[in-house]
């Protein structure tokens, strides 16, 4: 264990380099372009409402002020990151007085909700389909049906989104159109709301879902292929072991492993595909509050949110990294 | 008689030229074809769509693009065969001008995140030591990092809109970490190779052995990857058009998309505004889907065991 101790440390001082690479240049890039969003805002909101301009410099000092901008560099630089080692991420300009952890924590929960369910349900699904795909005793007629299916993780999720709005949601009227409940209805435990945000979350999951399968599937799928010509696969034919048995405990138990790696890769992408679908539906989720940042240009609120999606990449990064030893022996004899 | 019999020789002469050609040039690319059937179908939609898109260039008044150059929210008429806009579209002219410029941003963004990850593999593998920990642990850092992410603070930050072949250079930027890793592996192995240990033994310099042994073997699969990151980068274009962060005076599929989610075009019914660039979007990427799988065919053999 003691070999496994030292990898866990190495990974986890990886995970908090990453974090501190990752929050250093989101604090140096606004500094070196020149602009300053804040008081960019301010100008904005003094066009929009007619005001005198002269005020403007005089409020843009007091908001730096408030914002420690007028201090030395290393000093804001190293408030900032004890503001983000106790998690502070700042007040929102656009909804002012609202702080952003208040802001991003209310609408993590719905995305965290809905890809956490549909990740799952994609990568056991997909990972399911490619292994039957890649087994060479499977029915013919399989090609056929999955290969069309694989095409569709090559169309982006978002768009998969609209055709399911336009036919199932507008054409078909069976689904909301859009949100993530009743406009009429507030948040509550009642078992109705339960279903309306269930009925709500369907169409998104399945956008989602399509897409994925075919990621997983064309993965697996080579993995399959390429333990077809393994020892061991030999050897178990040889043994007389029924086809089931081969297939699940010498082919599948192989060929997953590289699977779990596939999923710490593209993690990212899994979360910024969920942003643009969330946009597509005015899903509640934290990308729905992303677009709306952009749009109000409220730099803190998108800085929150980015801060806290790499934070989350990073930590299941480490989270997948510290369990694949667990789950492949291998590497822990490699390691030692 | 002796004419005739010239004719005949040289007719005889002609059929055996075509069938020596048939024979040695087409026998082989027809059974290739029949083999790698989705590096055919992939290259046959996408040049089929930029045929298509090259013919409106010839027929149809593209500055008709622009906002308020036709009547709003015409369906499809004979004056505007892909209908107009809330804003005043002719749609056929965004089509046409639209699906090269979002396949231009593509392939710039593609080129510079193939030309910056094919160096960075090349310098970590081959040379290894400090070199590959330095770059290993840049790539390590970046494929944690979502790129799309990275982008959007930039771009806030620059504060205005960044013209296409912008777009397309900061979004190379940023996605160069992927193909820099996946590349590396191949060098890797590659450099193990008995030719490449070779040519080492027989004196070639480190770069004589990279341009000439490494790389005329690597170009199928950095092609490979140029279509991945292609397609990857069209991605990344559209995400960033569509959360409104492109450039608002450009017809591209991306812009397109965030004008039609802007305006709920789905619940107002009109099709015809949105259906179009979808399905050149959707075109773009099963072709490029296809390509790659069957470079993938090409570029490693392994793949090629029919299953």
């Amino acid at each position: 264990m003691g070999v496994l101790g030292h990898f866990i440390v190495k990974r986890f001082l990886f995970f908090l380099f990453v974090v501190w690479l990752a929050s250093t240049i989101i604090f140096i890039i606004p500094r070196l372009s020149g602009q300053d969003p804040v008081k960019e805002k301010l100008l904005l909101e003094a066009q929009r409402g007619g005001a005198m301009q002269t005020g403007l410099d005089a409020m843009a000092k007091s908001y730096q002020k408030r914002f420690g901008l007028d201090q030395p560099m290393w000093v804001q630089y190293t408030n900032f990151l004890k503001d983000l080692a106790k998690l502070n991420l700042g007040v929102s300009i656009a909804f002012f007085p609202r702080t952003v952890n208040d802001i991003v924590f209310e609408s993590l929960m719905w995305t965290l909700g809905l890809m956490g369910t549909v990740t799952l349900l994609a990568f056991v699904l997909g990972t399911l389909a490619g292994a039957i795909l890649g087994w060479p005793r499977k029915p013919g007629w399989l090609q056929y049906v999955f290969m069309p299916l694989l095409t569709l993780s090559a169309i982006p999720q978002y768009l998969l989104a609209m055709i399911l709005i336009f036919v199932v949601a507008f054409k078909l009227g069976w689904l909301p159109l859009f949100g993530g409940y009743s406009p009429a209805t507030l948040p509550n435990m009642s078992f109705e709301f339960a279903i309306d945000v269930l009925r709500h979350a369907i169409l998104p999951a399945f956008a989602i879902i399509f897409s994925a399968i075919g990621f997983w599937a064309i993965g697996m799928r080579g993995m399959m292929i390429n333990t077809q010509g393994e020892d061991y696969m030999i050897q178990a034919d040889a043994k007389g072991l029924k086809g089931s048995r081969i297939f699940m405990r010498y082919a599948v138990r192989n060929a997953l492993l590289p699977q779990v790696t596939g999923l710490a890769l593209v993690l990212g992408t899994i979360v910024t595909g969920q942003v643009l679908v969330e946009r597509v539906f005015s899903y509640p989720g934290i990308g729905d509050i992303l677009f709306q940042a952009i749009r109000l240009s409220d730099f803190f609120v998108i800085r929150g949110i980015v801060i806290v999606i790499i934070l989350g990449i990073a930590g299941a990064t480490f989270l997948l990294d510290v369990l694949y030893p667990l789950l492949d022996p291998r590497i822990r004899v490699r390691n030692s | 008689m002796t004419e005739s019999l010239s004719s005949l020789q040289a007719d005889v002469a002609g059929q055996g030229g075509w069938k020596q050609f048939n024979e040695e040039r087409v026998t082989p690319i027809k059974k290739y074809a029949l083999r790698n059937p989705s590096l055919i179908v992939g290259s046959v939609l996408l040049f089929g769509m930029l045929f298509l898109v090259g013919l409106g260039h010839l027929v149809w008044e593209t500055e008709m693009f622009r906002p308020l150059s036709a009547p709003t929210r015409l369906g499809p008429t004979g004056a505007h065969p892909f209908g107009t806009d809330t804003q005043g579209r002719d749609l056929l002219a965004v089509a046409i001008l639209g699906t090269p410029l979002t396949l231009r941003i593509g392939l710039i963004a593609g080129g510079v995140a193939i030309g910056l990850g094919t160096v960075a593999a090349f310098l970590a593998a081959y040379y290894r030591g400090v070199v590959d920990g330095a770059i290993r642990s840049v790539v390590d850092v970046g494929l944690a990092m979502p790129a799309l992410l990275i982008l959007i603070l930039v771009r806030i930050n620059i504060g205005r809109e960044l013209s296409t072949d912008e777009l397309g250079i900061a979004i190379g930027l940023t996605s160069w970490v992927f193909p820099a890793r996946t590349i590396r592996s191949q060098v890797l192995v590659m450099r193990e190779q008995a030719y490449v240990e070779l040519s080492r033994l027989s004196g070639t310099s480190g770069m004589g052995i990279i341009f000439k042994e490494m790389m005329p073997n690597l170009i199928p699969y950095i092609t490979a990857s140029l279509v991945g990151s292609v397609a990857g980068a069209i991605l990344a274009s559209i995400g960033l058009e569509a959360i409104g962060l492109g450039n608002l005076s450009d017809p591209t599929l991306g812009m397109t998309i965030y004008w039609n989610i802007q305006f709920s075009s789905i619940t107002l019914g009109m099709w015809w505004w949105w259906l179009p660039p979808l399905a050149a979007i959707v075109i773009v990427f099963v072709s490029l889907f296809l390509i790659s799988s069957g470079l993938d065919e090409w570029s490693n053999p392994r793949l090629r065991k029919r299953v």
